[in-house]
């Protein structure tokens, strides 16, 4: 295992040595003293696992490609933003925008995600195990979030097709996301979803919520508003 | 951007330390903030029946003469401190005297602040140099309010640096941007607020003057200005009994608070806060939007006497 110390070592150090690792082999990365710093382990395109012990700051895990990434604290904003694949583990609380434009991978997140967790998700999954703030999966295509909490007010506006599922009270949902009912494949895929980010919770407790799909297209009875 | 850092001290003994904790607080938001910055620090109250007046001028002589003169024309002069560009004068006279005399005889002094304990500092450059200019390291005190400035609605000049004054003790920093400053601006000097630049964070402090001033309590106009105010805004404001922060109700502007049993800090970054004693088991946690969180410096001092 690498240690990188970052009260001595750069970003750009840590960074350019997960670069560098071959996309084919598996190494191991801990990070200490992160203290907040900003697009720490951004651009990772290996099987690597990255523990970064304490918490991190802006865009951490950015466009990550196969990594599994443990921050064993907070995250700042848009962490694991545009994730292809892989997994990222958040032990504490995320800022806002988390997972935003993610297509591909896992984000779980223990504690909370404030506002506009999963913007514009685009296939990833989160699970977040705590609430989640206003405006979350707004616009967001494809992918999952599962919120074992509250959601914020605003949910799901002007969603696509992403799904949604939320166990607590939802303060509101947004134009054009309406509760859906939940069917066996939906029970089947929260199960799975569910144990991979390793909690006990029953699919049973959730409701779903989705697309109305009424803004889809222009309606012409509209036309005089423009 | 713009970059918020505020440090309120629970216990003497932190409040023996404010410069030296603070400092480095605001010092790492440089990167949100490189062309001008300041701070409203909270300290040395003055006697009773005194107020202290904080003033800014370029020409390093502006100051000969003026506690004389002031002493002569409006009454007692029991302090003097010039630092830098700016000096804290603490005299037995009222605001309004103060005002009038400096508009008649020193129109070529700025006021920053007046009030009985507030001290504003604040002028362009790197954040690092301008606390250095003004000997923030070694200061003590019951609470800071301090901000870094990146200029996006207007120039970058003293003037339009942060703090800005907002009444007897009162200061905001602002981090965000204002839709409707113009049109607030102008309705607001019909009131009779007075504005010196085109700047919005100006608008949003000259809004809680006026509010204050019709009688309502800082939480009073602090609801009002979420629905006054078309933006987005993390506002900090100090006050004499502490301090204030604020988000607008869609939080895109950052805020991450801490609390011990030592102190509260703001930030508008975590990793502002990284440095701190006893961070690692601070209470930790971003100011949910549209609620307005407030500390009062008497509710620890009950504590503390107890």
């Amino acid at each position: 295992m690498k240690t990188f110390d970052l009260s001595r070592q750069t970003v750009r150090e840590l960074n350019q040595a997960l670069h560098d690792v071959p996309a084919d082999q598996p190494a191991e990365f801990l990070v200490t003293e992160p203290r907040g710093a900003h697009a720490l382990a951004c651009g990772i395109r290996a099987p690597v696992k990255v523990t970064i012990r304490g918490h991190a700051g802006y865009y951490c895990a950015g466009m990550n490609q196969l990594g599994e990434v443990v921050v064993e604290g907070n995250a700042g904003v848009g962490v694991a933003e545009n994730m292809m694949s892989g997994t990222v583990r958040v032990t504490g609380s995320a800022s806002q925008s988390a997972g935003a434009t993610a297509h591909g991978g896992l984000l779980v997140i223990e504690g909370n995600a404030s506002a506009r967790c999963g913007i514009s998700l685009k296939g990833a999954d989160i699970v977040v195990k705590g609430s989640v703030g206003h405006l979350s999966a707004f616009m967001a295509q494809a992918g999952r979030l599962v919120v074992c909490g509250d959601a914020g007010d605003a949910l799901g506006d002007s969603i696509y097709e992403a799904q949604l599922y939320v166990r607590g009270a939802v303060a509101s949902l947004g134009t054009d996301c309406v509760e859906k009912s939940v069917g066996p494949e939906h029970l089947a895929e929260l199960a799975e979803l569910l144990a991979r980010a390793r909690s006990d919770l029953k699919p049973t407790e959730f409701r779903r919520y989705g697309s109305a799909r009424q803004l889809y297209h222009f309606k012409t009875d509209n036309a005089a508003s423009y | 951007m713009c970059g918020i850092a505020a440090f309120f001290a629970k216990t003497p003994a932190a409040e023996a330390r404010l410069g030296e904790w603070f400092c480095p607080m605001l010092a790492c938001l440089s990167g949100r903030g490189p062309d001008s910055a300041g701070f409203a620090i909270y300290r040395n109250p003055a006697p009773a029946g005194e107020i202290k007046v904080t003033l800014q001028s370029p020409d390093p002589q502006a100051w000969a003469g003026l506690a004389a003169a002031l002493a002569r024309d409006l009454g007692k002069v029991s302090g003097e401190r010039a630092t830098a560009t700016h000096c804290v004068l603490t005299l037995a006279a009222p605001e309004s005297a103060v005002r009038a005399w400096l508009a008649a005889n020193r129109p070529d002094l700025t006021i920053m602040s007046i009030g009985t304990t507030i001290e504003i500092f604040k002028e362009t450059g790197a954040p690092a140099s301008v606390m250095d200019r003004f000997e923030l390291h070694s200061a003590t005190g019951s609470h800071i309010i301090g901000h870094t400035r990146m200029a996006t609605e207007s120039a970058v000049t003293t003037a339009g640096s942060h703090p800005f004054s907002s009444g007897l003790d009162l200061c905001l920093v602002h981090n965000g941007s204002l839709s409707n400053h113009n049109r607030l601006r102008r309705n607001l000097r019909r009131e009779g607020v007075e504005f010196r630049t085109d700047n919005d964070s100006e608008v949003a402090a000259g809004y809680l003057t006026w509010r204050l001033r019709l009688g309502d309590s800082l939480e009073a106009a602090l609801t009002g200005a979420l629905r006054d105010l078309d933006g987005f805004f993390t506002f900090a404001i100090g006050t004499r009994a502490g301090f204030a922060v604020l988000r607008d109700p869609i939080a895109c502007k950052p805020a991450v608070l801490a609390e011990t049993d030592e102190y509260v800090a703001m930030a508008s970054e975590y990793r502002s806060l990284a440095d701190l004693p006893g961070i690692d088991k601070a209470a930790l946690w971003e100011p949910e939007p549209a609620k307005i969180y407030a500390w009062n410096k008497a509710d620890y001092q009950r504590r503390q006497a107890a």
